[in-house]
């Protein structure tokens, strides 16, 4: 294959892998926030936290799949963005750390103190994760200040505007991180839905109906708001129509969340919506993948951060099968935990 | 930017050595698990699949331990070290993505399965999920060591225009000739962790009076399988690393060593048993020295002439002198102390005596901390070995660092890590304490922690 088609190819696996994760690890981190909303008294909590019990670990393994391809077929992406991106990626790792240890540390021990301990620190950590998520996806669609060697330096916050010399969070980052802990609420919500019954099942439902709202709202903010700082999402959408089939997928989804009443039909719903939002980001973007605030030519491209041609063709030769093998487990371990999940009697 | 610099090296020190506290263990324990799984199937003792219950227990608890220290170590390579992450990323990436690709998602589906599934998987499945959370975890091993061994070794590489560097042959990163001492070194230590574990837990029952027909179970399948780890360590794996370090890096040798002259023509040089370097004068204080015996080792001939560390010029020479002898004689001090204590303990086994040997169960169950030291030694030795170099001969350890984050932020997150860590610590130790405890007998665990398995329509 020529270079140009590899780089294409690869940016597309890395960001199905990416997107895959968001979807995936996405629905375990809004139970969390669910948990912390609407997980009233100990044996929600617990259902909800059975729900993701087998899942969890497995869905944050494609962040490190994910990341680990980034790396390998564009390092000057991976190294340009992880050091300028320091602060908030090393929180992330802090909240991905008291997240993952309260999953696996709650259930340990019968006490009236310890669970709710730890079903706190769980929703909190979901929480805040998703707020950060989304907030460093609207870092990458603002874009950051690059100087000539490909490298940046964010600071958490400066004056709170996307101008040419942002941190972290400004109010941009910030809607972007509430619509993504409206959206991952929803996707939480729909999932408990789907896997518990009750009263569970009918309070994750009205959550889901709301937040589901506030989805709308955020989206339509966001996207005004994208459209004007980014002029590149203008130019790629008029040069290629055919690329407003991704924001079609993400109403689509939306719609069917609204319309739709089937526990798996309205979560799959919100997974073509996540997709479609995912997608159109990515679309709008390219091919750059990192845009520069001060001036677009600073701006990192596929061409600019991909591996060479060789690394980029033999990375195929093994990611094929090993993605094959890794649905498979995938596919094996969903269905072998099908249906509702239920509090063992004796509890 | 020098104190910057140390930060970021001692950032990625910390958190790499914290981390390896726990796969060290789950890695062979997973070997273990697979083993008492395997005597149950075939001997149908009860007491044999309580044990791998047990010790599944206290795998998951490691095993989580691994997986949230594990994720910044792939974070650290971008945020910390993001010079050499741009040059390298196109080669070392594709070692670290197969990791993932390959090891992560099989070890934990199967994971899951073996925590959650025993009623659903039947006892063959349950015994194949456990050789798949085995299966995955050697293979994470291999991956991560092929990583660093392209570090200590690079390999099938060449330098673009820009000076980056540029993967030529997948192949020869895939078998480069480190990997293979390196691999089976750190595996089977990992193996001696978890047997040293194991028998030290067995040890505290027999001599707790409790749950002893586990303990002697705990205290057999440890003993015996630390002998053959311990030994394994020495020859052929200890040995082929050894060779490994003398024909590609012969000024980390002479620095381990302490070997700072080099032996004149037909006098072999000796093994420093003990002694402390002076490296300003370039001699060692207090030597204890077995005469030619490191040009035996090294060459196998008894006059073989070793490089003195006075040969190669300071630039080249590790930076850390001191810390890298007392690391590698640490490691071969206590692995040697390890094969004697093993020994022992297998000849009471043989005889019937071990389960009531006070002493000797009292040192197995005192032995417990002392392989984490030693394999943490070992990587010392073979990463303070491996400076001034980030990639040997190719990059240095100081060109390699994030330099726009600076000294202040890189101290944030170093404190941030290591009160994190610290509370990990007591969490940690607090949880495994109460699986002790609670021992291998009326295995089940808190019922909300079961997921209600349903079984699968159409299969």
């Amino acid at each position: 294959m020529d270079t140009n088609t590899l780089q294409i190819l690869w940016f597309c696996l890395v960001a199905v892998m990416l997107t895959f994760y968001v979807i995936l690890d996405g629905f375990d981190i809004g139970a969390g926030i669910v948990s912390l909303l609407i997980g009233r008294d100990q044996s929600r909590r617990a259902l909800v936290l059975k729900s993701i019990g087998p899942f969890w670990d497995g869905n944050e393994v494609w962040l490190l799949a994910g990341g680990g391809c980034l790396y390998f077929a564009f390092p000057t992406l991976y190294a340009s963005s992880f050091q300028g991106f320091y602060l908030p990626l090393m929180m992330v790792l802090w909240l991905l750390m008291l997240r993952g240890i309260s999953i696996e540390f709650r259930n340990h021990i019968v006490s009236d103190l310890w669970r709710p301990l730890w079903d706190k620190v769980f929703g909190v950590a979901s929480a805040l994760l998703a707020i950060f998520y989304g907030a460093a996806l609207g870092n990458v669609v603002r874009g950051v200040p690059l100087d000539g060697q490909a490298e940046f330096f964010l600071p958490l916050w400066t004056n709170w505007q996307p101008g040419s010399d942002p941190g972290i969070l400004d109010w941009y980052t910030v809607l972007v991180g509430l619509l993504a802990f409206a959206t991952l609420t929803m996707h939480g919500a729909l999932w408990v839905k789907l896997k518990t019954e009750g009263s569970l099942a009918n309070d994750s439902r009205a959550l889901a109906r709301l937040t589901a709202a506030l989805v709308l709202l955020l989206t339509g903010a966001v996207t005004a708001a994208s459209f004007s700082l980014q002029p590149q999402i203008v130019r790629s959408f008029t040069a290629q129509p055919a690329g407003l089939i991704f924001p079609a997928l993400a109403v689509a989804g939306l719609g069917i969340v609204f319309l739709r009443q089937g526990d798996v039909t309205q979560f799959l719903g919100s997974c073509v919506f996540i997709l479609g939002m995912m997608t159109s980001a990515a679309f709008g973007l390219f091919p750059y993948v990192l845009p520069s605030s001060t001036q677009s030519g600073l701006g990192l491209t596929i061409q600019n951060t991909a591996a060479a041609n060789y690394g980029l063709s033999v990375g195929l030769w093994w990611w094929i099968p090993g993605m094959l093998l890794a649905g498979s487990y995938t596919w094996f371990l969903y269905r072998r935990f099908a249906g509702k999940v239920q509090l063992n009697s004796g509890h | 930017m020098d104190s910057a610099l140390a930060l970021h090296r001692f950032h990625f020190a910390f958190t790499v050595t914290y981390h390896y506290l726990f796969p060290q263990l789950t890695m062979g324990l997973a070997l273990l698990i697979v083993i008492l799984k395997g005597l149950h199937l075939r001997t149908g003792d009860a007491h044999y699949n309580d044990s791998a219950r047990f010790w599944a227990r206290i795998f998951a608890i490691n095993f989580a331990m691994g997986v949230v220290t594990g994720i910044p170590m792939e974070f650290q390579f971008g945020t910390n070290w993001s010079r050499f992450s741009k040059a390298a990323g196109g080669v070392i990436g594709q070692t670290l993505a197969m990791e993932g690709v390959y090891s992560f998602f099989l070890e934990s589906t199967f994971l899951g399965l073996f925590i959650y599934g025993e009623k659903i998987l039947g006892r063959t499945g349950h015994f194949a999920a456990a050789c798949c959370v085995f299966v995955g975890s050697w293979m994470s091993g291999f991956f991560i060591i092929a990583t660093d061994a392209w570090m200590q070794h690079p390999v099938g590489y060449k330098l673009g225009p820009q000076g980056e560097i540029l993967l030529d042959s997948w192949t020869a990163l895939i078998f480069n000739p480190w990997t293979f001492w390196q691999y089976l070194h750190n595996m089977i230590g990992s193996v001696v962790t978890a047997a040293f574990v194991m028998s030290s837990i067995g040890a505290l029952y027999l001599l707790q009076r409790k749950h002893e027909e586990h303990g002697r179970i705990f205290v057999r399948v440890g003993v015996l399988a630390g002998l053959v780890a311990c030994v394994l360590m020495l020859f052929p794996t200890g040995d082929g690393q050894g060779q490994n370090i003398a024909r590609y890096q012969p000024a980390t040798l002479a620095a381990m060593e302490g070997h700072f002259e080099t032996n004149p023509a037909g006098q072999g040089a000796g093994v420093v048993l003990l002694g402390q370097p002076d490296v300003e004068k370039g001699k060692l204080d207090n030597p204890l020295i077995i005469p030619e015996a490191l040009s035996f080792i090294t060459y196998k001939r008894w006059n073989a002439q070793v490089k003195g560390l006075k040969e190669f010029p300071p630039d080249q020479r590790p930076d850390n002198i001191p810390l890298l002898y007392y690391s590698f004689h640490i490691m071969v001090g206590l692995g040697t102390l390890f094969i004697a204590a093993m020994s022992w303990a297998t000849l009471s086994l043989v005889r019937g005596r071990l389960y009531t040997s006070k002493p000797l169960l009292w040192l197995l169950f005192l032995l417990a901390p002392f392989p984490y030291i030693a394999n943490t030694a070992g990587w010392m030795t073979a990463e303070i070995g491996r400076q001034p170099w980030l990639i040997y001969g190719l990059m240095r350890t100081s060109e390699g660092a994030s330099m726009r984050v600076s000294a202040g932020n890189t101290m944030f997150t170093l404190l941030g890590f290591m009160g994190m860590y610290a509370l990990l610590s007591v969490l940690f130790l607090f949880m495994i304490w109460r699986e002790v405890e609670h021992g291998p007998e009326s295995a089940t665990p808190a019922p909300d922690a079961l997921p209600q398995p349903v079984p699968v329509i159409g299969d």
